[in-house]
């Protein structure tokens, strides 16, 4: 694939969106909140950063994907669809009974789902795993993690922490989608992850901090992490949970529903109007 | 009133609440969940002691198990999976082998939890939790035996697991039903075939009972809602009547409720019998409707194996 502009990959993330929206109002459920705070960072891995195939979506070599916060099903199926994994066709039959698409991404049902997640706090430690491989195989793939920031209150996700530094997992690229926003509310209030950059160095891992809809900065921060000689990365991605779509911007009612009708016309109205 | 379509979180939630006001002891805690699971009703008249702890289920239990070591009743509530599963060793450890008294209190359990799929499907909760010394087990069959068994255990010192659905579905009970631990009810009086269920296969058990009725077969129908400590005088009374009994469970025919039931007859009262409920397998996307229909929890499916296991007496 010809290497993709920042403009163009601006565009994608917002036909991304737009899948989101479309799934998730044709299921009749799902998280779309999450799905598109999300975006930016999706479309820059699976068009610019990760070394993919779709058309040989299991090569050995490939750079993994973890989506560990698997309610953000939407947004990593949105990506293999446009990326070429499935049909776009299929999209619309998320959630539904008999849907490859299942609600929560499952290990290698779609083509590119690299293991089973939904229940939060595990994706860390999957990816360890998988990093793990790669050294003992002496492969040069990357591993890439996509965390919410709310699942980082489980406490595995620091067990897993504190093992990627002792096992010297330099191929691994952790991207918290820090949008400030859980079930309950705002994560401060509910459970407070601040300071979260000096946690993740007091685990001896190297933090980037930069803005989670910025497509260059996160493609910088993830070449910077590849060249990471020490530690695993991790770069914080300050975000806002249903970023492009005015009404579901910080706003924690859309974290687990989809669009009613006229919520559906009126977000498609406003994402169409920024799609080339 | 009867028939009425009720979710028995939301009662769950009112039980919580009420609690509130005559329990100074009840502390209640939350994993991020509380607008699904209901415990928000409690926080909403006692936000003192209303425990958030963020999304750590492990930890939650270890904070229940703590407060119940200090004197509190600590209900701990997230969905089926995670209540069970994610932290099945803490609550061995720091409930059920001290007996403390800690009410694990889950929601979405089942498949009619729906579109979020088999991660979200608990089917083993019911075995992995009565496998535990201490543990009391209750599945309440509708929205208000839901509400008055929240109260019972509140009343029950030592440690219990509850289990609900997550969709609203016909109430059989009505408002003002009591709720006895270790006892079940037969809910339809038949003579031909023993159908023993729990939670929202009740419903369904009845609507069951009725088609076999047209077909001239007498069905009596068990709410079995505590599943440990299990009703064994119930069982034989029913099953010395009929002489073949059906068990149905929204969970895997694997530890549940039909395993409780083949244990104790194989030991007690040797009696035919067969079980509706999950064949060891995980769940998936799709309507409530259609999962129970497809996974071979429809009232077809009851009528179906109570005919084969009445053709089963000797
Ligand atoms: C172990 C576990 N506990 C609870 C849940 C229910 N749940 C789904 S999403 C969510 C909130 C996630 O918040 P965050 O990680 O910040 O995700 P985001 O804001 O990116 O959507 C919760 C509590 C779950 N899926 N897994
Ligand atoms: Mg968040």
């Amino acid at each position: 694939m010809a290497e993709l502009g920042i403009d163009e990959l601006q565009n994608i993330a917002n036909k991304l969106r737009l899948d989101v929206i479309e799934m998730t109002t044709a299921a009749g459920s799902g998280h779309p909140g999450g799905s598109l705070s999300a975006a930016d960072a999706i479309a820059a891995l699976y068009f610019r950063v990760m070394n993919i195939d779709p058309a040989d979506p299991y090569k050995e070599d490939r750079d993994r994907f973890v989506l560990s916060k698997g309610h953000a099903a939407p947004i990593l199926y949105a990506a293999l669809a446009e990326r070429g994994y499935f049909p776009t066709e299929e999209l619309i039959t998320l959630r539904k009974i008999g849907s490859r698409l299942q609600g929560h991404p499952s290990y290698r049902e779609v083509p590119g789902v690299e293991v089973t997640t939904g229940s939060l706090g595990q994706g860390l430690s999957m990816a360890c795993g998988i990093a793990l491989a790669g050294k003992l195989d002496k492969k040069d793939y990357r591993v890439y993690c996509l965390l919410g920031d709310g699942e980082l209150q489980e406490g595995q996700n620091w067990e897993a922490a504190m093992f990627a530094r002792a096992k010297g997992l330099n191929n691994m690229t952790v991207l918290v989608d820090r949008n400030k926003l859980q079930i309950c509310g705002n994560t401060e209030e509910v459970l407070a992850l601040d300071p979260l950059p000096e946690k993740f160095r007091a685990f001896g891992w190297n933090v980037t901090i930069v803005d989670g809809h910025n497509i260059r900065q996160i493609i910088e921060a993830c070449f910077k992490a590849s060249q990471a000689k020490k530690g695993p990365s991790v770069i914080i991605l300050n975000t806002v949970k249903g970023k492009g779509v005015s009404f579901m911007e910080n706003n924690v009612g859309f974290h687990g529903r989809s669009c009613k009708p006229d919520e559906y016309e009126k977000a498609v109205e406003e994402l169409k109007a920024v799609i080339r | 009133m009867s028939g009425e379509k009720l979710a028995q979180r939301s009662y769950y939630g009112k039980a919580l609440a009420d609690l509130a006001e005559i329990d100074p002891n009840v502390v209640v805690l939350d994993a991020d969940l509380a607008g699904s699971t209901k415990t928000s009703s409690f926080e909403k008249v006692a936000p003192e002691r209303f425990v958030e702890v963020g999304i750590a289920e492990a930890n939650m239990i270890g904070i229940a198990a703590g407060l119940a070591a200090s004197g509190k009743t600590a209900f701990a509530s997230t969905f089926g999976v995670f209540a069970s599963g994610r932290c099945w060793e803490q609550i061995r450890m720091a409930v059920a082998y001290p007996n403390l008294n800690v009410k694990v209190v889950a929601t979405h359990c089942g498949l009619s939890v729906g579109p979020d799929g088999a991660t979200h499907q608990a089917l083993e909760d019911i075995a992995i939790m009565r496998a535990l010394p201490n543990m009391t087990v209750v599945v309440p069959c509708d929205a208000h035996e839901a509400y008055a068994a929240t109260i019972a255990l509140a009343k029950t010192n030592g440690p219990a697991y509850m289990r609900m659905g997550r969709s609203e579905f016909p109430v059989i009970k009505p408002a003002d039903c009591t709720f006895t631990i270790g006892k079940a009810d037969v809910v339809r009086e038949g003579t031909d075939v023993s159908i023993i269920a729990c939670g929202q296969m009740v419903q369904t058990s009845l609507e069951a009972a009725e088609m076999l009725a047209a077909e001239g077969i007498n069905a009596e129908v068990i709410n079995m809602a505590t599943i440990k400590p299990l009703d064994g005088e119930a069982i034989k009374a029913t099953a010395s009547k009929t002489g073949a009994v059906v068990t149905v469970e929204e969970h895997s025919v694997i530890g549940g409720l039909g395993s409780a039931v083949a244990e104790y007859l194989s030991e007690n009262l040797p009696t035919p019998m067969g079980r509706i409920g999950t064949k060891d397998t995980f769940g998936e996307s799709g309507e409530a409707e259609e999962l129970l229909v497809k996974y071979g929890l429809a009232k077809e499916d009851i009528v179906a194996k109570a005919k084969e296991i009445i053709k089963l007496k000797s």
